[in-house]
């Protein structure tokens, strides 16, 4: 894998992102400033947390116009991979290339602490890698990571198969305490129609080590590197 | 020319803000509030004298960044 990370005025995930990829799991990773034209051979694109353009306007209002956005928006039209996390997720909601979008939490709190996951479906190439049965256990730090879509799109991804995670609790189990932020359907990530754009609130580069915790992100990026290794040699352009 | 631009919250999205400041509100006495949202202010001053073009123009400016139509409502009015 050859991860394009995206820098933004204000992300701070960035060198985690290409720490995990590189020394973790010992594939490409290279940070690329906002105002490049081009994702050179990237395979997948990453667009990590932080507060790009100090959320300022909405998060993710200002970044989603930069220069790189328009090669992402190329890149994800003809099926590569985009990984939004956190401040990257309120980017591609405001891109477009998710839907809904990310507002205040309902306490109004930042809420700076770990949550469980429920993966909803291994039918993706950020979920492939992950048992069923698995609750991940992952840090969240937000403000704004409420998910909101109208009926009419929840429905979609619902019939679609498009909400990736929810947020549970230590048992598995759907429930109000267990959602941080009030995001409906506890939706923590979704992706696109065409399965190749996901985003998610809480951060798997932040705990792909067991010495910070937890290991459980790392599933996540496995499954990239798996769904990219499916994949004839062909579609390299 | 000068745009003043009013962003809200759509009708259907969730306004903790907004219960938040009602609630306020009520803690020091203020009675017969049913509801209160909380929304953005934007004064944009722009050159020239067309106020068909700069209509358009802050129209345009507003449904491609300055509000988010997944959440938010606008409304204008130049001066």
């Amino acid at each position: 894998m050859n991860v394009a990370v995206l820098q933004f005025p204000g992300s701070n995930c960035d060198q985690d992102v290409v720490h995990v990829v590189r020394h973790v799991l010992g594939h490409s990773a290279r940070l690329l400033w906002h105002k490049e034209a081009s994702l050179g051979a990237a395979d997948a694109v990453v667009v990590p947390g932080g507060f790009s353009y100090g959320d300022y306007l909405r998060t993710g209002a200002i970044a989603r116009f930069s220069p790189v956005m328009q090669a992402v928006q190329a890149f994800a039209a003809q099926g590569g991979l985009v990984l939004g996390i956190c401040n990257g997720f309120q980017i591609l909601c405001e891109a477009g290339l998710l839907p809904g979008a990310l507002i205040r939490n309902r306490s109004l709190q930042f809420r700076c602490e770990h949550i469980f996951l429920r993966t909803v479906t291994a039918e993706s190439p950020f979920t492939n890698r992950i048992p069923p049965d698995k609750l991940l256990r992952l840090p969240i730090a937000h403000g704004e990571g409420c998910y909101f879509a109208e009926e009419a799109t929840l429905a979609r991804l619902n019939a679609n198969n498009q909400v990736l995670w929810r947020y549970v609790d230590a048992d598995g189990q759907p429930a109000e305490n267990a959602n941080p932020n009030g995001s409906l359907d506890a939706i923590a990530g979704i992706c696109n129609e065409a399965r190749n754009v996901a985003g998610l609130m809480p951060h798997p580069e932040r705990a792909s080590e067991p010495i910070l915790g937890c290991a459980d992100g790392r599933l996540v990026f496995e499954s990239m590197i798996h769904a990219l290794q499916a994949r004839p040699a062909a579609a390299a352009a | 020319m000068k745009a003043k631009i009013i962003i809200t919250p759509k009708k259907a999205v969730l306004d903790p803000q907004g219960k938040t400041v009602q609630s306020a509100l009520a803690h020091i006495g203020y009675t017969g509030i049913r509801d209160v949202r909380v929304g953005k202010y934007l004064e944009i001053e722009l050159d020239g004298a067309n106020p068909d073009a700069a209509r358009k123009q802050i129209d345009e400016a507003c449904h491609r960044i300055l509000s988010n139509p997944v959440i938010e409502d606008y409304r204008f009015e130049l001066e």
